[in-house]
Parts: C-alpha cells; structure tokens; sequence
C-alpha cells in the first residue's frame, strides 16, 4: 500500500468516513448487470444451498436447496440458476458489430486482416465479495464435465441439459476474472476498495457489511460505530448483518438452519412411507411447509446481502468513468465473443489443467494487462498518477523554456529541448525515457539532465511529424503545465510464443491427442 | 483459560464456531478413511511416501484409549516402541496422543493418526476435509495443516528421542506429512505428501523463543484476576496487564482480537490498519501524531518518514483538488441497506 492510500485511511480513521481513492470508477459497470449472491453448505465442496439471482433489483429469484446433500435437488438448483445466468448471457451474444482482427493466413504464412463480429456488450456478473469469486469458480468447475442424456445416455445421473453448458461459462467468467482490469465478473468488496479508503485494515475491508458502513454510514454515526454493529450485532444469536457468502454463520447453520433441514428429511421420509391418498395429502402440505421455511431462512440471509451489492452499485455509479475503462471493456468483449464462438463451434469444455502452452500464454496475459492496468488507472485519475509522483516513477511541473534543436543526420528532425520545473523526485537514470499523454497518444522524451535543483531537460523525440518545423501543438510552451511518466503509457506484449504445434517438447509442446476429459466420479455419498 | 468467555464478560465476544455440516461432514470423512483398520490410510501411506515397502496388507492398530491425557501419552509413547521394535510391520496409531512443551507448560495434542512404517520412521497423517480439485487444494488451508502437522512432528521428536537406548538409534520422524482430503466433489480419499520442514524449523524457532508463561504471570501485578464474573471494568484492567500487541490477522485466531482491537482503536494505534502501514510510518505510531505530522503541525522535518508523508498529503491533496471535488459529499442519500 502507498503512503498516498495509508494516509486517506488515516483521515479515514479521524473523520469517522471513507475518503476516496480514486476520483473515477476504473472498472466498468453494466447497465444491466446480473448480481449473484450464493450461499453454500459448510464442509462440503460445490454443494450450495441457495442464491439470489437477478438483474432487477427489485425482484430477485431466489434459488433453493432444501437438502444440499440431495443430488437431485442440486441438479434442480443447476437448472434453475442456469434459466437466470444462460438467457442472459445469450441476450448479449446475439447482438454483433463488425470488426477487424488480424490474423496469420495459414497458406501464405502472412498476416491478414480478416473481419469477425464482436459483441456489442458483454454480460457481468457481480457477486458480493472475493469467496463468491471463488464459489463461481467452484461451480463452473463442479458443472462443466457433467453429461446430459444427450451425450451420454449410460451416465448415472445425468445432469439437466443447460448445466454443462451454465458450467463452462461461468468458468469462462471466473478465468476471466483472474485478469487484472477485466469486468465480466466483479466482486463488490473489491471494487469499493479499490475505490475508497476506510478505517479499517485491508483484512476487514473484505466484510462487504463494514466497507459499506464505512463509505456510506447512517446519518449522525460514524464509519467505525456503524461498521462494528454491521459486523456483530446480534439479535436472538443470529448476525444482524449476515456474512456476504458464500459461507453462512456457523450460529445460523446450527440453531435454525439444521432443525428446519431435518425438518424437511423427516416430512420427505413420512411422504415417502405414506400408505393412502389421504394420508400423503396431509403429509405433502408438512413437506411443503418445511420447504417454505428453508426458503425463508434463506432468503433472509441473502436479501440484506442483495440491498447492499447494489447500493454498491449505486455508490459506484456515481462516479464517473475512468477514460480507459471503455477500452479494457472491449478486450473483456473480445474474451466473451471468444468463448460464444468457442461453445458454438462445440469445442469441449476447458480442461481441468491447462497445458503448459495455454498455461504460459495465460500468465503472460494477466502480467500484460497488470502493466496496462497499472498505466491507465493512473493516466485516468491523478490520485493514482499521485501514488506513482511520490514513488519517483512520474513527476509533474510547469515548463519554463523551450529550445529548438535537431538531430543530426542528412535529414535533421526536430528534437526540442523542454525544461520542466517540478518539486517531484522522479528517479532518473541517464537517457532515460519518460512519456507524457499527448492528445490520448503517448509523446516520448529523453532525459537530458538537470539545469538546477528542480530543473529537469526533457528532449522530445517523436509526434511531431515528418516535416523540418514540428507540428503546431506537438511541441510543449512555456507555461504549460504537464505530467511525464516513467512508465510506458501502452504496454507491448513480450515476444509472441510459437503455435502449440511449433512449441518443442522441452516447453510441453507439441500436444498430443487430445483426450476427452472424463466426467467426475460419482459417489454414494451424494445421494441420500 | 476459557479465553471466550472471558471475551464474552469483556463485552467484545468472539465469533468463532463451527457449522454443524461441517463438522458431521469431517467426521463422516474421517471415519471413511480410516474404516476397515486404516486399510485405505495405509495404502495412502504406502503409495505416497513408501512405495518401496511392503505393501500394506495387513496392520496392528493398537488400543490407544485411556483416560486422562497424561496416561494416553504414555500409552501413545508405549505403542511407539512396541511398533517400532517390530520391524516389517505397519502400524496405525489412530488418534495418539502426544505432549508437546509451550512456554514452559505441557500441551497435549491429538494427530488425527500416525503411522509406523516397516522401517520404523514415523509419519504424521492429517485428515481434512476441505477438497483436493484436481490435484490441488486452497494453499491457505493447506498452509494451515502443514503448520499443525509440524507441531506434530516436534511433539514425535521429543518421544523419538526418549527411546534412544545403546542398542537402538532414535527412530526417524519423516518430515514429509500425509495431507488426506476428500478428492474433488466427492467423498473418496486422495493424499499428498507435504514437505514440513520449513515450517517445523519455524515452529521449532517461535516455541523456543516463546516467554514462558512463568515468566508473564510472575510480571503480573500481585492479585490480578481473570474470572470472567468480575465487573467489567476490573476485568478490563486485569487484562491490560497483560501486554497485546493487536494486528488485524489476530481476527482470524485469537478470542481476545475484537476485545484487542478495540482497545487498540481508541489508543489510536496505527497497527490497527495491518501491520505494513505501522511498518510505513517509522516512528510515528498514533493516527492522531501521524495526520499532525502530514499536516506539517509537529514532527521533524529532517525525518525521513515525516518528510515522505508531507510529501505524500501534499500530493494526494493536489489530486484532489485536481479532481475538482470531495467525493465524500456525493455519496450521501443512497439506499440504506436493511441491517443497518
């Protein structure tokens, strides 16, 4: 953490409210976005217990198991929550827009610009904290292996239709979300983080309840008087302010969840054991009734987790854009037409380990997209270009001369030399290169020394155009005010790696057959 | 001590507990891998660790029940060397129990199994019931069993080294534990071996750097008590008698941490932002002398820390501005979540 960021959660602290850490929103938020707040069963892996789901606000659907050790009735959740995610996800597939990829021709070994679709818009998805990240993960991974009917009439237990499928996206969303920058899957507590300063530490910051008391607080209390009851005020033994999930209170799993769940066992087993119409009439309306009860204690720990995502969201909403927020919003457009594209053509679903080909490509992705990140955030939003001022990688001041100069050369070009006066201490080393944003495009300079205590020379070396005399307003004036950074203002991708065919076996190429991942095993145990 | 209750009377309860399904589900797991007299534990054993061995077929599973922790000790110390002096055997010791010295006061602890190999080495077995995903597992909790397993371990050492006698050399503690979990989604067993060693050299380090406990009570004041029925007030004096150094991470192990925490906050204590901001400040350790410090109100200019976080207000006040707007007034007047 800077300085910059300890010191605003030190004022924090004394006035008793989170103080900004950005000035603009640097990820995007969809118009339309769909929120996802999961709850699962404590001590067993990819079993949930219910969620509420939904892009409208006000009328969540909410999504139950009311015994999450049935396989049967986790299917049903499957099917359910893959009627809320798929139509959604489809209803931005359908809506394309040209554009222009460059690809290598396969006969002439050139490259060619070819014309594909893109997406217009992605789908999002907002989950309440980091663990729900995760849970989408888990279930992608727990759903995309199934077998339907379809592809295999012998599986046991095939699953409903649409739940492979739900699995592969939601693994696409939880890769994706691994990206730094990306926005196909959120989760709320980062991005208030990310976007405010609290009292609190970093490890408390994760508790979605106290960052929004803390950002946000009720009139006449403070961040951290509010932040406190939202994380233990209990009423009754229950947590006023339920854990965002996908975990529940251990204190709600033992006083009222697992009575009701062996309340629903028992009404099952009399159904099942009923002897006459009558007597299985009377016995439904019990298991009706203690399934109506689960659906309660569910939805009463996931409604206040529900308000609270989207009052994020609206906080969040309220802030303007960052400038390369639409730009890195594309590439998350590029990711999702990919993966349509991809499920179209029928390709099997993600493996469970990536290749060591696909493996090296991914983490040169994420490490690109970190240094892209990390130069528009703060290219977008000075509190940022702040953090990196004091660290010594940008400095900012007034230019107080400009002289003309040429390289030398048969054709001399321009190369002005630009005094700045800064009170900022950026760490340059000789002929080092710094960069300012001129018109959206990044303009490169060269340090050529100091002229006195706060005086640095900047040689300009490009965008000026071809011409002897520069282009008017390619050259900065005295009087200007700019910032330069040390920092590269687009980020080049390292050396391209070779085709997976190509890569040699020492760097687990070339790959072999592909072999068609086996669904999971299935075990007794999942079922009652 | 009952550091939860005491918690409770400090008006700052703890909220540790454990769900039900989980632990009927830990329970169910343990039992599975351990049916049949280990016979599936040991195949693990023999597979990860010990293939060059004979192959488990069979295995003595001594009787280990007693009452009182002191007497299982001795039986767990006992059934050691009976399996360690007969070789070419496997032995499954299922929840022995061993004694470990923490500050100068014995602590009992209860491996979830340990196995005697036909060579005589001794391995830890941890059973958890978090998944193995396809070959591999959360590293936090995997962290978190490599770090028990290690107490384990030092715990067998010190019983290694009492056996020692001229004939026989100590047997071999492995440092190599076996992490059993559930495989994937479903109830089947699957194993790793863990490499422990840096975490038992580290362990090893902080138990021997540890202030006794003789040493803490003598520095108490003469009467001071902890009973959780005193009146509040006595108790918190009781209590901050005892030094505590809060750190957020102590939320997620200690009863005490809401109870430290709070006292910390109105101490204005900068740790209680994590530990890297105290790290950060040099010699500034209130929020109160930090901000006046950024403020340029007191504090040595001369200080480096002083100087950076002037710079650092200065800067981010700059931004600010730059922005044009305080963005604490526009966040007034949205929704209000119900639970607060």
């Amino acid at each position: 953490m800077s300085l910059i960021a300890t010191l605003a959660r030190l004022e924090a602290v004394s006035t008793g409210r989170a103080r900004p850490a950005a000035t603009v929103r640097h990820r995007r938020l969809s118009d339309r976005p769909l929120v996802f707040v999961p709850l699962t069963t404590a001590g067993e892996a990819g079993a949930p217990l219910g969620a509420l789901a939904g892009t409208d606000r006000d009328a969540p659907r909410l999504l139950v198991v009311p015994q999450p050790r049935d396989r049967d009735l986790r299917f049903a959740f499957l099917a359910e929550l893959s009627d809320v995610v798929l139509p959604y996800v489809d209803s931005y597939a359908e809506s394309v827009e040209a554009a222009e990829r460059t690809e290598t021709d396969p006969e002439t070994g050139k490259r060619v610009k070819v014309e594909v679709e893109l997406c217009a818009d992605a789908p999002q998805l907002i989950v309440p904290s980091h663990a729900g990240v995760e849970f989408v993960r888990l279930l992608g991974r727990s759903m995309r292996f199934r077998r339907t009917v379809e592809q295999d009439p012998e599986a046991p237990y095939p699953a409903p239709p649409r739940v492979p499928l739900l699995g592969r996206w939601l693994t696409h969303f939880g890769e994706r979300a691994r990206v730094p920058g990306s926005s196909l899957l959120l989760a709320m507590t980062e991005l208030l983080a990310r976007h405010w300063a609290t009292g609190q530490s970093g490890l408390e910051d994760q508790h979605l309840g106290a960052l929004l008391a803390w950002i946000d607080p009720p009139a006449g209390e403070t961040g951290a008087e509010a932040a406190l009851r939202a994380e233990l005020a209990r009423e009754e033994g229950q947590l006023v302010c339920p854990p965002a999930g996908p975990a529940t209170d251990p204190a709600f799993d033992n006083k009222l969840l697992a009575p009701a769940i062996e309340r629903y066992d028992r009404a099952r087993t009399a159904l099942a054991a009923a002897e006459d119409g009558l007597q299985a009439d009377d016995r439904l309306g019990e298991l009706t009734a203690a399934e109506r009860q689960i659906h309660d204690l569910v939805l009463s720990r996931t409604l206040p987790t529900w308000e609270k995502v989207w009052a994020g969201i609206d906080l969040l909403r309220a802030l303007p854009e960052g400038a390369h927020v639409e730009e890195r919003w594309t590439r998350d457009r590029w990711s999702f037409t990919g993966h349509r594209d991809r499920v179209l053509a029928g390709e099997p679903p993600q493996p469970r380990r990536d290749d060591a080909v696909t493996a090296a490509n991914k983490l040169a992705t994420r490490e690109r997209e970190q240094a892209r990140l990390e130069a528009q955030e703060a290219l977008d939003d000075p509190l940022v270009m702040a953090g990196r001022r004091l660290a010594g990688e940008a400095f900012a001041g007034e230019v107080v001369d400009v002289v003309m100069a040429y390289s030398e050369g048969k054709r001399p070009s321009p190369r002005p030399l630009v005094t700045v006066r800064t009170d900022d201490r950026p760490h340059l080393g000789e002929r080092a290169k710094v960069y300012r944003s001129l018109g959206g495009k990044p303009q490169s300079a060269e340090f050529a020394g100091y002229e006195g205590e706060g005086l640095v020379v900047l040689r300009i070396l490009d965008k000026m155009g071809r011409g002897k005399e520069p282009e008017a307003g390619s050259v900065p004036e005295t009087g200007d005010r700019l910032c330069f950074t040390l920092f590269e203002h687009e980020q080049r991708g390292g050396a391209k790696l070779p085709d997976p065919e190509e890569t040699p076996w020492t760097h687990g190429g070339p790959p072999g057959e592909a072999a068609p991942e086996t669904p999971d095993t299935v075990t007794e145990e999942d079922v009652l | 001590m009952d550091k939860a209750a005491l918690a409770g009377a400090l008006g700052s309860p703890s909220a540790f507990g454990q769900s039900q399904f989980a632990l009927t589900r830990g329970n169910a797991f343990e039992a599975k891998v351990k049916a049949d007299g280990g016979a599936e534990l040991l195949r693990l054993v023999h597979a990860r660790l010990d293939p060059a061995a004979e192959p488990p077929h069979e295995a003595a599973v001594p009787d280990l029940s007693a009452t009182g922790p002191e007497v299982r000790t001795a039986r767990t110390a006992l059934a050691l060397r009976e399996a360690t002096g007969a070789p070419g055997t496997w032995t499954l010791l299922d929840h022995p129990m061993l004694a470990l010295d923490v500050a100068g006061s014995p602590a009992f602890l209860e491996p979830d199994a340990v196995v005697v190999h036909p060579d005589g080495s001794w391995t830890v077995v941890e059973i958890k019931s978090f998944p193995m995903l396809d070959g591999s597992a959360d590293p936090a909790k995997v962290g978190a069993a490599a770090r028990q397993a290690a107490v384990y371990v030092l715990a067998l050492e010190e019983v290694a080294a009492r056996l020692v006698d001229e004939e026989t050399p100590a047997p071999r503690v492995r440092h190599r534990v076996l992490l059993v979990c559930p495989k994937d989604f479903s109830n089947l067993p699957t194993a790793s071996a863990v490499d422990i060693r840096k975490q038992r050299a580290v362990t090893a380090r902080q138990l021997a750097r540890l202030t006794r406990v003789q040493d803490i009570a003598d520095s108490l004041p003469e009467g001071v008590c902890f009973a959780p029925d005193l009146p509040p007030a006595e108790l918190t004096a009781a209590v901050e008698s005892v030094q505590a150094a809060y750190a957020p991470e102590c939320l997620a192990a200690c009863e005490l941490a809401f109870h430290c925490r709070d006292r910390s906050r109105a101490a204005g204590a900068v740790t209680a932002l994590g530990r890297p901001v105290r790290a950060e400040l040099g010699g500034l350790t209130t929020v109160d002398d930090v901000l006046s410090a950024a403020r340029g109100e007191s504090g040595d200019p001369d200080d480096p820390a002083v100087a950076a976080l002037r710079r650092a207000a200065a800067l981010r006040a700059e931004a600010l501005a730059a922005a044009g707007r305080d963005i604490t007034l526009a966040t007034t007047g949205v929704g209000v979540a119900p639970c607060r």
